[in-house]
């Protein structure tokens, strides 16, 4: 059993315009995912693009391993090209993956960030009181599929096209003055650096454990070549080894 | 196995090379700052078949290395600006040697320093280190006493340093050259008068990216060293003419992706060939390369690696 392995491709679905969920089958056996562990994938055929791409696992079927992604660039454009049949080379399962959670817990998710919570939400079903945001309704994602695995859900879009207006951070702060249940609960996030920063001002002073997963440019995605540092209270870390989740705390935010 | 009428089984080709008194099982080593420490990579390598380990460089005080963002992919590479961390000569004797020792490939210890006697301090202490069968010396760092220009551009500088060096250790010496220069071979016999056991090349190529839409360089460092397949044609002329320049052996290094690229830098003159930025991409790319290096022979009925080692036939001139 090797983390380095090929994969055929069944499917590269296409879910919004600018969001695809890729579903792979690995030859041989390979270990099983963590929520918040991520794998490296090759995207060109040969030597440009030259490094593989970090997704987080968004779903495991019997095998089959599924990544929720965006097509931002170079790389992710040509995954989006890829089709059923294609065989590619992966690294995997990498990273810490999410502590725990032992009880009850908030999960908040921010855009694509939805990628890594959906994993933990449905490794902790009936578990989680998710906290979910996009800019636009455009970039909801998974709604229908999340519903049934969390206790409850607060969906909220910047500019107010769907549900609640205002920022996820926005509403949990409300939630955690209101709703009793919400006190106290470790919080799990994913999403822009921005909302996890934000994320970290308002749950200070409360008590609350909260892990943020990280993201950071990579190149060989196992910890040899220190490229993907986050600056933390502890020093350079690697967010493809010490990560990519960390206590919010640790975390130098710029 | 299938063999057709008339095939004779052939011995497996000897790939053996020798680096001054380094005796490599093979001719493929690692670059330094892309393999770790060897641990990383146990698990999809046998460290044994490797030709030799080169380890991430040392100095004698722990580095930090650069804030983030540190590499980023340009067209066929990379640029990277690690900033040299490392966690310090003394905590690799104690904290990662022991590991390396298991294995019986020679270790190559890199090591650099901001000043002449950080470089001798480091060459001392790793030398006395058991362990540790070779140095490489990274000369392409920048030198506090001469305004942080790298050591490895101005001729004086390399020849004082590596004079220094060579003076506190016997162990075999290589010293790994900067391609940021006008003059490549006039370099490599620098480091060859001044007692270089060997010549390694080429470090990365000094390159900039920057982001159109903030206008900020993309690295925190603004520049960083360019490495992959990228740059493999500038590397294979640099070490076809420092071949013809020096008479130590001389390591190849720039881009090697695959054993044909590899045999590029034999044919030119290297006596071996390290592979880098190959590794994030494969990390078994070392072993996929012996394997390939040793195939190419047996297919070429050639019997020693050493015939093809600087065997290039170059055109009648004029």
């Amino acid at each position: 059993m090797s983390r380095l392995f090929q994969s055929i491709i069944i499917e590269n679905r296409v879910v919004t315009p600018d969001f695809r969920v890729l579903a792979v089958n690995p030859i041989g056996e390979t270990g099983a995912p963590k929520p918040g562990q991520f794998y490296m994938l090759q995207v060109g055929t040969g030597e440009e693009p030259l490094l593989k791409r970090p997704l987080s696992i968004f779903r495991q079927r019997n095998g089959t391993l599924e990544f929720l992604y965006r097509i931002r660039g170079k790389g992710t454009r040509l995954l989006s090209s890829l089709s059923g049949g294609t065989e590619i080379q992966m690294l995997g399962p990498l990273g810490n993956g999410y502590p725990g959670p032992e009880g009850d817990f908030i999960a908040v998710a921010g855009g694509t960030g939805i990628a890594s919570i959906f994993f933990l939400l449905e490794s902790f079903p009936g578990r989680g009181y998710l906290f979910c945001g996009a800019r636009t309704c455009d970039e909801l994602l998974m709604l229908d599929e999340v519903r049934p695995l969390v206790k409850e859900i607060c969906v909220t879009t910047d500019d107010g096209s769907y549900c609640s207006r205002g920022y996820v951070t926005e509403h949990l702060e409300r939630g955690l003055a209101t709703v009793p249940r919400l006190a106290g609960l470790p919080v799990y996030a994913c999403g822009p650096e921005p909302m996890l920063h934000e994320l970290t001002r308002l749950l200070d002073g409360r008590g609350m454990q909260c892990f943020v997963s990280l993201e950071e440019y990579m190149a060989c995605g196992m910890g040899a070549c220190l490229g993907c540092v986050a600056e933390t209270k502890n020093g350079y870390k690697r967010v493809c080894k010490e990560g990519p989740v960390f206590p919010s705390g640790d975390i130098l935010w710029k | 196995m299938e063999m057709s009428s008339g095939h004779k089984a052939e011995a497996a080709p000897d790939l053996s090379v020798s680096i001054g008194r380094l005796k490599l099982r093979n001719p493929v080593m690692t670059a330094s700052g892309t393999f770790g420490y060897g641990e990383e990579y146990a698990e999809f390598v046998d460290l044994n078949r490797i030709g030799a380990i080169v380890v991430k460089g040392l100095s004698v005080t722990p580095r930090t290395g650069n804030p983030p963002q540190r590499i980023v992919e340009t067209p066929s590479g990379m640029l990277n600006a690690i900033g040299l961390q490392n966690i310090g000569v003394r905590s690799f004797i104690d904290e990662k040697l022991p590991f390396l020792r298991r294995f019986d490939t020679p270790v190559i210890a890199n090591f650099f320093g901001d000043s002449i006697d950080e470089f001798v301090e480091a060459a001392g202490r790793l030398s006395s280190a058991a362990g540790v069968h070779g140095l490489e010396m990274n000369i392409s760092c920048p030198n506090k006493h001469a305004g942080w220009g790298a050591f490895g551009t101005d001729p004086k500088l390399m020849r004082d340093v590596i004079t220094a060096v060579r003076a506190g250790t016997t162990l075999p010496l290589i010293v790994k050259l900067s391609p940021n220069v006008t003059d490549i071979c006039m370099m490599a016999k620098i480091a060859e008068d001044s007692g270089a056991d060997g010549l390694s090349l080429i470090n990365t190529l000094t390159g900039m990216a920057v982001d159109i839409r903030t206008r900020r360089p993309v690295l925190a460092n603004v520049t960083g060293g360019l490495s992959g397949p990228a740059i493999r044609p500038v590397a294979v002329r640099m070490v076809w003419q420092v071949c013809g320049a020096v008479g130590i052996p001389v390591i190849g290094l720039g881009g090697i992706m695959t054993a044909a690229d590899a045999l590029e830098f034999l044919i030119v003159g290297a006596t071996a060939v390290a592979v880098g930025t190959a590794n994030f991409v494969n990390p078994r790319v070392t072993i996929d390369i012996v394997e390939g290096i040793e195939r190419h022979l047996s297919e070429e009925g050639i019997s020693s690696v050493s015939e093809i080692i600087g065997s290039i036939r170059l055109p009648n001139r004029p």
